[in-house]
């Protein structure tokens, strides 16, 4: 096929011009920059394919997903309703807590993974602008808003600008330890992170909170870079979403139970103020099922043993080719079946998300093997394990790291495969 | 919600509004009506859609669909179009067709016919492969080629091909009111057996005696194009009659022009179909590029990526990576050729997402920047 040169390539060439045998860049591994580049071609390669044959399945999966999601966010908003007519008050023969309490377990795991759903498998993916092709106008980045606290547009720059451009790079990547922990022994310890281990457990019950206030403006103000009233807008952004997504899950919902209680409360026994706590505190702990979900899939994205992290120093001058390796060794992938990656947003494959963060997420269980196939070949690491394994790493890297030291960054060529 | 009803309708919002901005509440960030859809789709309000009821082959290449809109649809007037949403190999077109049933149809469907043209993909899909129970979403009717409320002075419609839509359903109107003029009628089809909604028509010429039809065949040996002769053998009393036209290109030059030499043109009302595709340059060099929103006019080469072309020119539009994957720089093509450096691909349909980044100008082009 005959294409035009690229800008993004142009770059390129010179690096090729000036021999083939040369090894310019400071990226831990044994490939020459022409072999590095040819790597990077034959990412494009897959690319364009997957690229080229988008079409009706692709469509009719996402379409299916959100269907499923919206309806599965609905039926459990009404299990939870549903268990409160066996509370032991009525006096039925089904009237019995631990009648009431499993159909109230089921309304809020249901209501958790409706929510992990729409978080991770459709709105991160169709923020990621991976369904724009389609131009269907209600499956658009621009206009999708999502259910967490975060404004979607704020995410997507923090998230799609900052941390998939800069992905494990120190000082750009905000996403390298969210300011406040230490993941990575280049960089330099200091006291407060002998507490992170407490941040790690805050922030996984937390993390939606956590992702809302992930911003770099916010993290500049508490480094003393900036004035409050530079981001005074910013929050008041932010607080707008939060407070929509309060006014839902903690006043809507539950006060609607409420109000039909007051009346019934006349004839059964039972305060209206407990049936507003019950639902309320059912959609607490789906919200809370969501955050840990996350945070654990997240934190296996960057975080286990055998990520690499890069200094600005070795992104300096970098081509597509060279971005893309980077993404490949700062990346991990965790193994799973088809649910479990589902679930996750497809974010098991985090390499390969990486490598194509706007490829339709439904498409990266197909280009693995592929990807998976080129790392070998050029003897590159392809960091894919277990969830036990991804995320154990993850939480002794953690503790290993509040305390100063940690030895030297991970060095792939000690284990270097022949070419 | 509330404020955007007032506004647009200058009235306080409905009991049906109020009451689901007190839903929206539950459904954020989502809004009811995106529950409502699981239920029935034609029950939305964040969007309007119309359920396939009937499919119907007029002719080997042209199809009548027959549509029943959603909730918030509005009637239409006869001659009017419809912008409808076709889904194709996963992606969404939208087309504009005009309606071709009358507004006093009495079961609040409505009908489009498709003919399906050469190269033209989605009126294939539309004639091939559209099925009844399909959702299709659409727009609200538009276009000012209509019929005035007053009774219209004797009608003259000179139409060729899918041209014939608007006509129709302005002839049905009239005789469903039972106020049918003096009507004459000229149309052109390749042959007799594709006249589009032709067994209606000839039905029509026999039942209504005002109603004259003339059906031309243009490839059936003699030339009958449309000529100034022509139109005074068939309908002599032509510049009296309030005339109006649709149909190919060729066709309505040849229609103005002869209306100009007769000094006539007040009587002539035109409906043009707008082809939504631009044609691809074949150097593809670059040209002329407009910022519409910023009033800036450039040149860009083929090249240099748009976002640079924007920057050069003094504008700080959106933009995040300048590789390609965040799409902070998305934008709208408003019309014109760009072309994506990555892949080479060409994007030269109007109101495809354009990254601003890795995308170039292939000839002309505007933006919505």
């Amino acid at each position: 096929m005959c294409r035009p040169v690229s800008v993004l390539r142009l770059a390129t060439a010179s690096w090729i011009c000036k021999g083939k045998v040369m090894k310019t860049h400071e990226l831990p591994v044994d490939l020459t920059d022409e072999q590095i580049e040819e790597f990077g071609r034959e990412l494009d390669a897959i690319r364009d394919e997957v690229f080229d044959s988008r079409g009706e399945r692709d469509r009719t999966y996402i379409l299916n997903v959100i269907r499923t999601q919206r309806t599965l966010a609905v039926s459990a908003r009404f299990v939870i309703y549903l268990s409160l007519f066996f509370i032991p008050a009525w006096g039925h023969v089904l009237a019995y807590w631990p009648v009431m309490l499993t159909i109230l377990a089921l309304g809020t795991a249901m209501l958790g993974i409706a929510k992990i759903l729409e978080n991770m498998e459709i709105a991160h993916n169709v923020l990621h602008a991976q369904w724009d092709w389609m131009k269907d106008p209600e499956i658009q980045s621009n206009t999708w808003e999502w259910d967490t606290m975060s404004p979607s547009d704020r995410w997507m720059h923090s998230h799609n600008v900052v941390h998939h451009t800069w992905t494990n790079v120190l000082e750009k990547d905000l996403d390298v330890g969210y300011g406040i922990m230490r993941v990575t022994p280049m960089q330099k310890w200091k006291p407060a992170f002998l507490l992170q281990p407490v941040y790690f457990i805050l922030l996984m019950l937390l993390f939606e909170e956590g992702v809302a206030l992930h911003e770099q403006a916010i993290d500049d103000h508490l480094k003393g870079k900036n004035k409050f009233s530079d981001f005074k807008p910013l929050l008041k952004r932010i607080g707008y979403k939060i407070w929509r997504q309060v006014a839902k899950d903690y006043i809507a919902w539950p006060l609607a139970a409420a109000l039909v209680a007051v009346p019934i409360s006349f004839f059964v026994d039972f305060s209206p103020l407990a049936v507003f706590g019950i639902v309320a505190g059912a959609n607490a702990v789906a919200n809370i099922i969501r955050n840990i979900w996350a945070f654990v899939i997240i934190f296996c994205g960057h975080f286990p043993a055998g990520a690499h992290n890069f200094t600005l120093k070795q992104v300096e001058g970098e081509t597509r080719a060279r971005w893309y390796l980077r993404q490949l060794l700062g990346s991990c992938n965790i193994e799973g079946g088809k649910l479990f990656h589902i679930l996750s947003g497809n974010l098991s494959h985090q390499i390969e998300h990486h490598l194509f963060p706007d490829m339709c997420s439904n498409r990266y269980k197909e280009v693995a093997p592929r990807v998976r196939a080129l790392a070998d070949r050029y003897g590159l690491p392809y960091n894919s394990a277990p969830l036990y394994r991804q995320f154990g790493t993850t939480w002794l890297n953690n503790l290993r790291l509040a305390f100063p030291g940690g030895g030297e960054p991970y060095d792939h060529r000690t284990e270097r495969a022949v070419l | 919600m509330n404020d955007a009803a007032e506004a647009e309708y200058g009235t306080s919002p409905s009991i049906w509004t109020r009451l689901t901005t007190l839903t929206d509440y539950f459904a954020w960030p989502l809004r009811t009506s995106h529950y409502l859809e699981l239920v029935n789709p034609l029950w939305t309000t964040h969007k309007l859609q119309a359920r396939v009821v009937k499919v119907w082959d007029e002719t080997q290449d042209a199809r009548t669909l027959t549509l029943r809109p959603g909730m918030n649809w509005r009637g239409h007037r006869a001659g009017q179009h419809v912008r409808v949403g076709i889904p194709a190999n996963g992606k969404h077109y939208t087309r504009t067709y005009t309606i071709s049933s009358p507004p006093e149809r009495s079961d609040d469907c409505f009908t489009i016919t498709v003919k399906a043209i050469d190269k033209g993909t989605i009126s294939h899909h539309i004639v091939r492969n559209i099925k009844v129970g399909d959702y299709l979403p659409i727009g609200l009717p538009q276009g000012d080629f209509y019929l005035p409320d007053a009774q219209p002075i004797e009608p003259l419609f000179i139409t060729a091909g899918s041209g014939i839509t608007p006509a129709f359903s302005m002839i049905s109107s009239l005789i469903a009111q039972g106020r049918l003029p003096d009507t004459c009628h000229l149309h052109y089809a390749p042959h007799e057996f594709d006249v589009v909604l032709g067994k209606q028509l000839r039905e029509m010429d026999q039942q209504q005696n005002r109603y004259h039809l003339h059906l031309l065949y243009t490839r059936e040996g003699q030339d009958v194009h449309f000529s100034a002769e022509q139109l005074d053998a068939l309908c002599p009393d032509w510049k009296q009659r309030d005339v109006y036209a649709c149909g190919p290109p060729s066709l309505l030059e040849a229609i103005e022009t002869c209306f100009e030499e007769a000094g006539c043109s007040r009587n002539l009302h035109i409906e043009r179909f707008r082809a939504p595709f631009t044609e691809i340059p074949a150097d593809a060099v670059g040209g002329k590029v407009r910022f519409a929103q910023s009033d800036v006019d450039t040149e860009g080469d083929s090249e240099t990526p748009l976002l640079r072309v924007a920057e050069e020119a003094g504008m700080n539009p959106p933009h995040g990576c300048r590789m390609g994957i965040c799409h902070t720089c998305n934008t709208t093509l408003v019309s014109g050729c760009v072309r994506d450096l990555r892949t080479g691909e060409v994007l030269n349909e109007a109101g495809s997402i354009v990254q601003t980044c890795i995308c170039a100008a292939a000839g002309d082009c505007e933006l919505d920047l």
